[in-house]
């Protein structure tokens, strides 16, 4: 670690003047964002706000019109589909790309993390969906990432998976101290995992709110509903 | 526009390459083989049995006489002597190695030139439009300018297999490569990987199954070319057997070369249904059990 970067050894990401367009159309308009090392946050905006867009950005997928990304290292992401390659065995999906000795050993433990330990010669046709995407979740944070990025990972999974998920992804990340952006749609998602939550809204962070130190939820349901733009309180005529 | 190949009549392509969503066909048949019982294969081995026995008994009471069609015992008694003689392996070396030549090579260049093409719309642009108006060309057409340029030596049969082979593959590597989900290239680009290791692991993989197909059905268009190049001019192989045959009226030894050219035929696909096995192991329509 070079002296200069101490701030960044810190950071799992910064993000300053961040721009990027669709011709003339603005998607994020000159967007700050910091996220520390082991901080997990959860990024909420309705349809079209420029999340997705702002995550691709960050995964180095889109080129950025303007602003700057500072991420030590590769970033790992999690879609929402699985994106497993159907030709390869689970070791093999979730060493796609690794760097470094024995990688079917590290593909293993990778595997053991996620509950998968017994699997590792199945192919991904023979797994359910919230298997498929643990195993994905593996092939990310077997990469050792800085930072993070779930583009709604969990959307397409049932209920009760995606609860399980929840859990799990908590876990991996308290264990392995990754900075986490988790775009989603899912309110009370963000509230049960985020240590922070930014609502996203016409290109810029419009608000944001912190878990208290106690652990406690960042913010209220009704609060985030409303400056998602839908009303809770239900008015019975 | 996008990225299809225009004029893809190849029947088998459409039946047997590797869609997203499997084709009724491929799925009924899936379904239908499983279920042929052990007493159902005798059953259908019975109508060719037959057909054999009544062909060799009407043979062995002289109504067919043996110019026209020579009894099965003849035809395999002139195999034996054949192969006790040398000759018919000789010829039939002589064939498979024609075929596995002009396989390689026209098989190469349909690779190559489909990969290039699947990868790059510059080089569709290019090249594209020449392969397609080539292809419109029933090849074997072209069999008398073809004697012209090589004469009938090797260089005129290995051209004729080479262009037959070349078009299939050609065109099924194209398409296996247009056919890859994007988003599996993005995930490669994800994870790190170079092009070169993008290729490897998600790009060949993801286009096989269309190549297989192309394999399969350019091995039969060898075979085919072979046959008609070695019939119009041939100093060896199994075309210059039968050629030489009908010169002295050996009807059996034409009808011998006949079914040698479709036993080949029929190992040439049981090969190639293998290597679909063996290489498509994770493909839900191809590979079988759950385990590689």
């Amino acid at each position: 670690m070079s002296p200069t970067s101490v701030t960044s050894s810190e950071n799992a990401v910064t993000v300053s003047g961040l721009t990027r367009a669709y011709g003339p159309r603005v998607v994020i308009d000159r967007l700050d964002l910091r996220i520390g090392r082991g901080e997990f946050v959860a990024l909420l905006g309705e349809s079209g706000c420029g999340k997705t867009t702002l995550l691709r950005a960050l995964a180095g997928l889109d080129p950025i019109q303007g602003g700057h990304i500072d991420a030590p290292g590769r970033p790992a992401v999690v879609f929402q589909e699985h994106r497993l390659l159907p030709w390869d065995t689970l070791w093999q999906n979730v060493s796609l790309g690794l760097p470094g000795a024995d990688p079917r050993k590290r593909a293993a433990a990778a595997l053991v993390e996620v509950g998968l330990g017994d699997r590792l010669d199945d192919w991904p046709r023979n797994l359910s969906g919230g298997q498929a995407q643990r195993v994905a979740l593996a092939r990310a944070l077997v990469q050792e990432p800085r930072l993070l990025l779930l583009d709604e990972p969990f959307a397409a999974l049932d209920a009760l998976t995606r609860i399980r998920m929840h859990v799990l992804v908590k876990e991996l990340v308290a264990r392995h101290q990754p900075g986490v952006l988790l775009v989603t749609h899912d309110v009370d998602e963000a509230i049960a995992l985020a240590d922070r939550i930014l609502v996203m809204r016409n290109g810029v962070i419009a608000s944001q709110h912190r878990a208290d130190t106690h652990g406690g939820p960042a913010a209220s349901r009704d609060q985030l509903l409303r400056e998602l733009g839908v009303a809770t309180n239900l008015q019975v005529a | 526009m996008d990225g299809r190949v225009s004029n893809v009549d190849y029947v088998i392509q459409q039946e047997y390459r590797a869609p997203a969503t499997p084709t009724p066909a491929r799925n009924a048949s899936a379904i239908a083989k499983p279920g042929l019982k052990p007493n159902l294969i005798v059953l259908s081995w019975i109508a060719p049995v037959v057909l054999i026995v009544v062909w060799e008994a009407l043979a062995q009471a002289g109504w067919l006489s043996p110019q026209v069609l020579p009894a099965p015992s003849k035809v395999l008694r002139t195999a034996w002597k054949l192969t006790l003689s040398g000759s018919l392996l000789n010829d039939l070396g002589v064939s498979l190695l024609r075929a596995a030549a002009g396989f390689a090579i026209g098989g190469s260049i349909g690779f190559i030139l489909g990969t290039l093409v699947g990868f790059s719309r510059i080089a569709e642009a290019l090249i594209d439009r020449s392969v397609q108006m080539i292809r419109a060309i029933p090849f074997l057409a072209l069999v008398p300018l073809v004697i012209v340029w090589f004469g009938v030596g090797e260089g005129q049969k290995i051209f004729l297999v080479s262009l037959g082979v070349a078009f299939p593959i050609y065109i099924n590597t194209t398409l296996g490569i247009r056919q890859i989900d994007p988003k599996l290239i993005e995930l490669g680009r994800v994870q790190g990987l170079s092009t070169l290791q993008l290729i490897r692991r998600i790009i060949l993989p993801g286009a096989l199954p269309s190549i297989l197909t192309g394999v399969r059905y350019s091995l039969a268009t060898a075979w085919l070319a072979l046959v008609v190049a070695e019939t119009v001019g041939a100093q060896s192989g199994l075309g210059f057997l039968a050629m030489d045959a009908r010169e002295f009226l050996r009807t059996d030894v034409i009808v011998l070369t006949i079914v040698i050219y479709a036993l080949i035929g029929v190992a040439a696909d049981s090969i190639a249904r293998l290597l679909e096995r063996k290489l498509l192991a994770w493909h839900p329509n191809y590979g079988k059990g759950t385990r590689s």
